[in-house]
């Protein structure tokens, strides 16, 4: 019920009046920040939960610490919770912050820098002791909050909330350590009352799940009793003289619900079965940040789902194998080292062309690399990182809920063409959110899937590589009467499947494999600018990037610029136009979390004289980056790189190069 | 359709149209023979059978058999076949791979298909040598084996797959030869058994290792070599059954049957026995004679039926999960106004 936050007894009270005169905003970007044990996580998905059902349009990012638990109290602890909220459309989680929440010294150390020149920042003053503030790496006898810089920067509030919590929960009866756990529900009430948020939904969640599910009705309480008290707290200290409004913002009508990328991720594939009629047979080994993807099908047993958590990443991506052999939609799921480590099974699907999802949650690598920071280098690795001519389809999420989209799309591609789909997501997809809306199970098509019953006409025996138009082999059962066949991964004769080593007949297959795919981009939608048709820069990407490209082209549009932006969903094969388009624009500039691998496949395929803006920290662009580049790329202030790269917030043409 | 006629299919009807090429001589042909013997006796459908396999001239078995198979890549046929009975656990499948295979890049999946009691059976070709990449040392040869990439001797200290197989907690373990007349009963009780089953079956290669098992091939030695395990009876063995095992503390050791020495002193084989499995999987010729047969059975739940049992129960619990109930699980909520100018989540 958005908006609702005026039944019952407590909300009355809460609407007592106010001394803080409210004022309006289009848009805030919050950020909660605090140690990886003080539930960030949490009352930030609880603030966007409550946004979302207030009407707003959201985006997040968390951010989390890559140890499971690094000391806490120090700067590699702490763990933080981005929400872009707003009464416009937004596609990112925003650039800036406006309003930062310092749980601790070592939050406040990490995330300051972020904070916009005026913005509002809360610390938690409890702990800006002195033991915290040497944790968290300050000099012996320095205070950040006392710093005159900061003061004079920022509008800065000092809350105790570690003591104001334990004082509002002191007659509970709980333990220390227990009642210090619920102060992030104090941080989040505060921000609901500056925020003029409602409570109940927050409310309900910590009822169901402390209460029902956990059977623990007293952690409830507290939990509920802490998010009042901040509220209460917000209302009549009189600390803060204004406080906000974020109307709804102009959404299309409909039913809505806030998804993930990997949840939306998941939900597609088991859409895709579920249209398919075939069983979603998932087999993962746990990496990050793909393991979410793991859980949830998990517990969707009831859909027919069978999961099956496998001893290795190549054990994984076998018996994936095995159950598309045996007649069910194989699917795997990692993230960029364990989709190395999958490569040479990978190639048996091609060469026995089975269906398969390999989906690859990308992180920052190479190696192990950033295993919670996102990244989108693994572009090239999915088109070519095997051994031998090794086509696969690659599909790109563009939105946490496009994931949904590209999940059927990978099951409909790979059981219609019998070739493995790459699904490239990324980190930062995966764990985003953002409004997405339902829509009706009845406007999906149905997969079609054939399989054969019989030997084909003119054929002595099942010939499981004849092929029809589209130049696909069918796909016989196991435990059909009278076409029992053996596959494998040797190369095989035209036609019949029997091992054959012959120079035209593996030249034959090569070009059999790679046209079967290239029939696929007949079903490619073609690639449509957002903006004009032709101009002077095409912003082109791909992945996860397309919040930050759309909005700064948008921005740059607004000034008159004659900019537009294509963004690929396919990546192998791509739309058939995209050469086409790409000669439309006098310029092409290519944002990528990489080094410029997709620009390294325009540039050699479309003989573009294509720019790269590169960004490898381990974070998605901030729109203002690509605006820079925009801005560069249409003046001549570019210079002659082939790409640039991002530093602190700047693309500077001049401030190039290694810096040591 | 209307065809009511039962066939009987003979060993030949499961061989494919394929032509078998083995080397001459090559022990694989008389596994082959044998698994086809196996599969008219049993009656096995061959389209509800799968082959599959790995990399390796065992792995080549599949082509042979007119069932369904899949000769797959270096050591992952245990993750295959896995994948093919979470699928669809009514088919009959089975795994078949050499000690190289099986025991060196698949040796971690072999141990978790034997944990996880997928249903299915296990051939291993034990050999003793790498055959098809041309004769280097396997994981199962014997310390000091000299090959054209140990010139020197071989330093590695040889698995011992039934003791392997057994600590992978493997519902069935046995051990057949290629040319003994045992061979059939240990694949037909193999094939009956409900789990995972692990065969290990010495096998001959004629080119890079012949005469590895001479000792318990050749006519003349092999009854002075073998001990056959029988559940429930004493273990004799010798041509002329006058030898046996008997525990002495906690070993074990060979004994003569004379001077007193009777059948109620030796050891009486119990394949339900873990502990005592164990102990004759570490038998090793020549100190001991070679046991072969079943040496350890016990039935559990296999997993993909327990999986399969999981999706059941999710289904009369929550019901049969619809499209609609997944697109509008969680918290939904409706936006009514409307505004054409945006449209941004369409």
């Amino acid at each position: 019920m958005p908006g609702d936050a005026g039944s019952g007894d407590d909300h009355a009270q809460l609407k007592q009046p106010s001394t803080a005169t409210t004022e309006q905003r289009d848009a805030v970007v919050v950020r909660l920040a605090g140690d990886s044990g003080d539930g960030m996580q949490l009352a930030g998905t609880q603030f966007t939960d409550t946004s979302a059902v207030m009407g707003n349009d959201i985006a997040t990012l968390p951010d989390f610490p890559a140890e499971i638990r690094a000391p806490a109290g120090t700067v590699a602890g702490v763990s933080g919770f981005q929400i872009n909220f707003a009464s416009e459309d937004i596609y990112t989680p925003g650039d800036q912050v406006n309003v930062l929440i310092a749980m601790n010294p070592a939050a406040f150390k990490a995330h300051i820098a972020d904070v916009e020149a005026g913005g509002t920042v809360i610390v938690n003053e409890s702990e800006f002791d002195k033991v915290s503030l040497r944790k968290a790496g300050y000099e012996d006898g320095y205070n950040p909050i006392e710093d005159e810089k900061y003061v004079r920067q920022y509008k800065l509030y000092k809350v105790p909330i570690t003591r104001l919590n334990a004082e509002a929960l002191e007659e509970t009866g709980m333990g220390a350590k227990d009642v210090n756990r619920c102060k992030n529900m104090y941080a989040l009430g505060l921000i609901y009352w500056l925020y003029d948020r409602p409570l109940d939904i927050t409310i309900n969640h910590l009822e169901d799940y402390f209460g029902k599910k956990k059977n623990l009705p007293q952690v409830a309480e507290a939990n509920v009793k802490a998010l009042k008290a901040g509220y209460f707290f917000g209302e009549t200290a009189e600390l803060f003289p204004v406080r906000y409004q974020v109307p709804k913002a102009a959404i299309t009508p409909g039913t809505y619900r806030k998804i993930t990328g990997n949840e939306a991720l998941a939900m597609g594939l088991i859409a895709g079965g579920h249209l398919a009629d075939k069983n979603v047979v998932y087999c993962s080994y746990p990496i990050t940040p793909a393991s979410d993807v793991l859980h949830y099908l998990a517990a969707m047993r009831h859909f027919g789902v069978k999961t099956f958590q496998a001893e290795d990443e190549i054990a994984a991506v076998g018996s994936a194998i095995g159950a598309s052999f045996a007649g069910q939609l194989g699917i795997t799921g990692t993230s960029g080292p364990g989709f190395a480590l999958k490569g040479e099974a990978i190639g048996l699907a091609v060469m026995t062309e089975l269906p398969l999802v390999i989906l690859n949650v990308q992180r920052g690598g190479p190696s192990t690399g950033l295993p919670t920071k996102t990244e989108q280098a693994d572009l090239l690795m999915a088109l070519f990182g095997r051994n031998g001519e090794c086509p696969v389809v690659v599909l790109a999420p563009q939105s946490p809920s496009d994931c949904f989209d590209i999940g059927v799309e990978a099951a409909r591609l790979t059981l219609q063409h019998m070739v493995p789909v790459v699904v490239l997501s990324e980190g930062y997809l995966a764990n985003g959110a953002e409004p997405w809306r339902v829509p009706d199970a009845s406007s999906f098509d149905k997969i079609e899937v054939k399989h054969p019953t019989a030997i084909g006409e003119g054929d002595e025996a099942y010939a499981p590589y004849a092929r029809d138009e589209n130049l696909v082999r069918p796909w016989a059962l196991p435990g059909t009467p009278g076409l029992e066949h053996r596959i494998g991964g040797l190369e095989k004769a035209h036609h019949t499947g029997t091992v054959a080593y012959e120079g035209e007949n593996h030249q034959l297959m090569t070009q059999l494999r790679q046209a079967k795919l290239d029939k696929i981009a007949d079903r490619v939608p073609p690639i449509e600018p957002y903006g004009d048709a032709s101009g002077d820069l095409l912003v082109l990407g791909w992945g996860g990037t397309y919040g930050a490209i759309v909005t700064a082209v948008r921005r740059a549009r607004e000034d008159g610029k004659k900019v537009a932006a294509a963004h690929l969903r396919h990546l192998n094969p791509m739309p058939r136009n995209l050469g086409e388009v790409l000669k439309r624009f006098k310029k092409v500039l290519v944002p990528e979390l990489n080094s410029g691998q997709l620009r390294m496949l325009v540039r050699a395929k479309h003989l573009v004289d294509a720019r790269g803006l590169n960004k490898m920290q381990g974070k998605p662009f901030l729109v203002e980056e690509v605006q820079q580049a925009i801005n560069l790329m249409l003046t001549d202030e570019w210079g002659d790189a082939e790409s640039l790269l991002p530093m602190d917030g700047k693309v500077d043409p001049k401030a190039q190069g290694l810096k040591l | 359709m209307a065809d009511k006629t039962l066939t009987v299919l003979k060993p030949k009807d499961y061989a494919s149209d394929q032509d078998v090429r083995w080397c001459p001589g090559c022990g694989d042909y008389a596994i082959l023979n044998q698994v086809r013997k196996v599969a008219a006796k049993m009656g096995l459908k061959r389209e509800k059978t799968v082959f599959v396999s790995g990399i390796g001239c065992a792995a080549r078995f599949p082509y042979y058999m007119n069932t369904y198979g899949f000769h797959s890549i270096h050591g992952r046929a245990p993750a295959i076949a896995t994948g093919v009975k979470l699928a669809n656990p009514e088919l009959d499948v089975w795994v078949v791979g050499g000690d190289g295979d099986m025991l060196s890049i698949g040796g971690n999946h072999l141990i978790h298909m034997l944990r996880r009691n997928v249903n299915l059976k296990l051939m291993l070709f034990n050999n003793r040598i790498y055959g098809l990449t041309k004769g280097q040392y396997s994981p199962t040869s014997e310390v000091g084996k000299k090959t054209k990439s140990s010139p020197m001797g071989s330093l590695d200290c040889p698995i011992n797959p039934i003791s392997i197989a057994l600590a992978a907690e493997a519902g069935f373990v046995a051990r057949g030869i290629d040319v003994d007349k045992d061979l059939p009963n240990v694949l037909e009780r193999a094939a009956k058994h409900k789990g995972a089953s692990f065969v290990e079956i010495y096998q001959d290669c004629n080119v890079f290792n012949h005469k590895a098992y001479a000792h318990a091939t050749d006519k003349d030695t092999k009854e002075d070599n073998l001990l056959r395990l029988e559940h429930g009876k004493p273990m004799i063995f010798g041509k002329d059954r006058d030898k046996g095992i008997r525990l002495n503390g906690h070993r074990l050791e060979v004994v003569e049957l004379k001077n007193g020495i009777t059948e109620d002193d030796l050891l009486f084989h119990d394949e339900t026995d873990e502990g005592l499995a164990f102990m004759l999987s570490r038998m090793r010729f020549p100190e001991f004679p070679e046991p072969v047969g079943v040496f350890h059975v016990y039935e559990d739940r296999c997993y993909e039926e327990l999986l399969s049992q999981q999706v059941e129960q999710a289904i009369e619990k929550r019901g049969r999960g619809r499209l609609e109930d997944l697109l509008n699980a969680g918290d939904t909520y409706t936006i009514s106004e409307t505004d054409a100018q945006h449209g941004l989540h369409e």
